[in-house]
């Protein structure tokens, strides 16, 4: 026991050595990172394979390895990728020009065949929880027309091909009938035609990335890129402050005052793609069960069936004060999907006007002179404040006398519930992958309908057969300025009938080194080809 | 001794059946991981689709009995998130945590020990006060928060250590570790601290007690009236009767710093299976909850058993089998 206690104060002292010698170390490691951007995203991908899982934080990943027909540029807008140009040749009918030239990270020319390859591995893909074949579903055939043209058949007019398409990363038909997830995260079948080859990949870790000397477009200004995945937002902004990494997303509302008074960090925000609304469940006839009258008694009927009670929330809530108080200034007020500028943005149709004594005054007409007691639901982890912007319009609705009990779920609890319909009304929020209005149009507000897949999210059971009408002929019109002007009719009605109530649109933010510059994206995604030093 | 150690393993099996019952309706009970997992752009066929790759369109005592049935047969399930093993996806992120939980283990007994022995020996001292006051912070104070604090001061502000990950690694059969290399330890420092810190307070106050209590004790007088150097009163003869209690929390510790590093890894961003577990929860990815649940479960059987052989080593008089 005297040896072993000796043997242990010499333990000590070594661990404290080492402990010395280490602090020097992470000076020496600064120089030789001229050429190298080590960033930090918010969320781990759950894989290499670009078809297995329809996750944001993958795509996002998957932008700097693989490319697809049609890109996004960063507001959204559809720009050549590995397709030059693209046309409707009849109702039925799309062709691409895809690009010559392009090399795959593993030499291998790429042609129409990899294109038809690709499609076809999609919906083959298994265990995916969640597949792309949604993105590639109006594809009823494919015809290849040369190595660099391709047709695709569609079932009737289809204009958003080029949209879905963008969602599909191109893989070389090389790779065998049947590659599995495995070897993508194995990073076997990891070859794209992307800026970058990756070299390693850690799951829920860091992947290393090489600049590939082949890509047909710009070089990236980075040889080579640590693209780690830090979740806990803290730790994130302390990576970046204390200079471990050097770009960051995803920067938390409470850091941003701070971090744009640092001299040492830049920030760059934009406007982003999702908007943050109410669902008030249209589900029942009579009163749902978490709302009854102003002193606890069964209602005989659903107040949220009436377009004045709906009007009169919407207008009780102080959109300004939510966005300036609690939002931190990231993100706009709204009344309706879209940002101004985006495609399909509705120019007469400002956010509702706080207005709490017509609010009260509508109440009133409608039959609620005293209000009546509802309940507020949403997530509290998963929305940027989801949690505070409940109680905080739980406290305007109560002012109009709608007294308002807020419950604030987490989000596997929260979800599924919403699904079930149990809430009344509740928050959720809605990222527009397409960037234009068809999207929430056919997914949140049309009527849920099985046999054509609209409507499938539509968890307030909003039902107007005339809107849906309207939204189903949008979608047969191939020329884009008449669908644009299709597309805002039916966004203003959906919105002057209340279907829902928007409240914001967030805005995103990303933290970097001082000296470095970026484009930023309204679709989330963190690309290092979009970091660049700031010229001088 | 073989009939003690079958009916340690019988109970054990009682209590991962036991686990996994609960885990199967406790996340069945909280929501649908298909909801949480698929785009939202996805339609109605789609999200039909999603549930039955994922097995959830069955009953849920037809999913157990799969489960068990794959039990048996060593598979216990495919992560519904990274379609990977859950086993070996949990296996992939056990070096990192590993290493860091016997590093703060380490950390815990070289420190906590020393100390205690010397606010024993000396309580009136200087530092024998310092030692027993700096444990009060010790368990005090959120791991949170001091892994926080940490960060701040000698990443942030100092700038000698690395905020956060885990380094440059180097393979060790097979295996990636930091602590093999320079870079790789640098990252070590803080997050082991962080996590040792509660422990080597804990293994402090146990020890210091011990010592007070045992020296007052007739043995002790008796070994020093036998002329006994001092050295050889404390260290051979003290130090063997205190070390039961320790040898017990370390041995507790030890696991739950293994289960419980959540906090440590998320502050830290160090990507063991404490941030593998939460993010798992989160998504209700029932395979790799439940596996890593039975392994920490095995775990705690096994540290149990191995304190329970310590035992009989330190004290003689410790009879495995004296209950028959």
């Amino acid at each position: 026991m005297q040896f072993s206690f000796r043997a242990a104060l010499r333990g000590t002292v070594l661990t404290g050595a080492l402990a010395l010698a280490a602090l020097g170390l992470t000076a020496l490691s600064q120089g030789a990172r001229a050429q190298t951007l080590t960033l930090a995203v918010s969320a781990s991908p759950t894989s290499v394979d670009p078809h297995y899982h329809t996750f944001g934080p993958n795509e996002s990943l998957d932008d700097h390895i693989f490319t697809p027909l049609v890109k996004m540029d960063e507001k959204s807008r559809p720009v050549p990728g590995l397709a030059e140009s693209w046309k409707m040749l009849d109702d039925n009918t799309w062709e691409f020009k895809l690009r010559p030239g392009v090399k795959f990270h593993n030499g291998a020319d790429f042609t129409a065949e990899d294109v038809v390859y690709t499609i076809n591995r999609v919906p083959t893909v298994a265990n995916s929880p969640g597949s792309f074949k949604i993105y590639t579903k109006a594809v009823a055939g494919m015809e290849i027309v040369d190595p660099h043209t391709i047709r695709f058949k569609t079932n009737g007019i289809y204009p958003l091909l080029p949209i879905d398409l963008s969602q599909i990363y191109i893989i070389p038909h090389g790779l065998g009938p049947n590659p599995l997830t495995e070897d993508f995260n194995s990073l076997k079948d990891a070859i794209g035609t992307g800026p970058y080859k990756i070299v390693s990949y850690q799951n829920g870790n860091k992947a290393e990335l090489e600049r590939f000397d082949g890509y047909y477009g710009t070089k990236p200004h980075w040889q080579h890129v640590t693209y780690r995945m830090i979740p806990n937002d803290g730790a994130r902004t302390s990576a970046l402050l204390a200079g471990d990494v050097d770009f960051i997303e995803n920067v938390p509302t409470t850091d941003v005052a701070t971090l744009s008074k640092n001299p040492k960090v830049a920030l760059s925000e934009t406007t982003s793609l999702r908007f943050v609304y109410l669902w008030l469940n249209r589900s029942h006839q009579d009163a749902p069960p978490d709302v009854s009258g102003p002193n606890g008694e069964k209602l005989d009927k659903n107040p949220y069936n009436d377009l004045r009670v709906r009007q009169a929330l919407s207008m009780a809530i102080n959109r300004d004060a939510i966005v300036s108080r609690v939002m931190e200034n990231l993100a706009i007020p709204t009344g309706q999907f879209l940002a101004p500028g985006s495609y399909s943005y509705v120019p007469d149709l400002p956010p509702a006007k706080y207005d709490p004594a017509q609010a009260k005054k509508l109440l009133a007409a409608a039959g609620y002179p005293h209000g009546f007691r509802a309940t507020l639901t949403g997530p509290n982890d998963r929305y940027v404040n989801d949690g505070k912007i409940i109680q905080a319009i739980g406290q305007m609705w109560s002012r109009i006398g709608v007294q308002t009990t807020v419950n604030a779920l987490t989000w596997p609890t929260f979800i599924g519930r919403a699904n079930k319909l149990e809430f009344s009304s509740f928050l959720l929020a809605w990222g527009i992958s397409s960037g234009e209005a068809s999207n929430p149009l056919r997914s949140l507000i049309h009527t849920y309908d099985k046999s054509i897949g609209w409507g499938a999210v539509n968890r307030g059971r909003y039902h107007n057969p005339e809107l849906d009408a309207m939204i189903a002929g949008a979608m047969k019109i191939g020329d884009d300025a008449k669908r644009e002007k299709a597309l805002q009719d039916a966004t203003r009605i959906a919105m002057n009938d209340v279907a829902i109530i928007p409240l914001h649109i967030q805005k995103n933010v990303w933290g970097m080194k001082a000296g470095l510059t970026y484009v930023a994206r309204a679709d989330e995604a963190t690309q290092a080809m979009g970091v660049t030093p700031v010229k001088k | 001794m073989i009939t003690w150690l079958l009916r340690r393993l019988f109970q054990a099996l009682l209590v991962v059946l036991a686990m996994t019952v609960i885990v199967f309706i406790g996340v069945n009970v909280i929501g649908d991981p298909v909801e949480i997992l698929i785009s939202p752009d996805a339609d109605q066929a789609e999200r039909a689709r999603a549930i039955i790759a994922l097995g959830l369109d069955k009953p849920l005592w037809e999913q157990y009995l799969h489960f068990l049935y794959g039990a048996l047969h060593g598979d216990l399930g495919r992560s519904f998130v990274y379609n990977e093993p859950a086993l070996r996806l949990i296996g992939s992120r056990m070096p990192a945590t590993m290493e860091l939980a016997v590093t703060a283990v380490l950390l815990s007994i070289v420190i906590g020990i020393p100390l205690g022995l010397f606010a024993g020996l000396k309580p009136n001292s200087f530092f024998g006060r310092a030692a027993m006051a700096g444990s009060i912070l010790g368990f005090s104070l959120p791991t949170f928060w001091v892994g926080l604090m940490l960060i701040m001061v000698f990443a942030v502000q100092l700038g000698w250590l690395p905020s956060t990950g885990r380094g440059h690694t180097a393979e060790l059969f097979g295996i990636q570790w930091s602590f093999l290399t320079r870079d790789g330890l640098a990252h070590m420092v803080m997050p082991a601290t962080n996590l040792a810190l509660g422990n080597i307070a804990l293994v402090l106050r146990l020890t210091r007690s011990g010592v007070r209590e045992n020296l007052t004790m007739d043995y002790v007088k008796f070994a020093r009236a036998k002329g006994l150097s001092p050295t050889r009163v404390v260290f051979v003869h003290v130090l063997k009767n205190i070390m039961i209690p320790i040898v017990t929390v370390i041995g507790l510790e030890f696991g739950s710093v293994i289960a419980f590093a959540v906090v440590t890894e998320s502050v830290f961003a160090w990507p063991g299976m404490g941030k593998l577990i939460i993010d798992s929860i989160n998504v209700l990815d029932r395979p790799v909850i439940v596996a890593y649940l039975m392994m920490i479960v095995f775990l705690f059987i096994t540290i149990n058993l191995a304190v329970d052989l310590l035992y009989t080593v330190l004290d003689p008089r410790v009879r495995l089998e004296t209950k028959e």
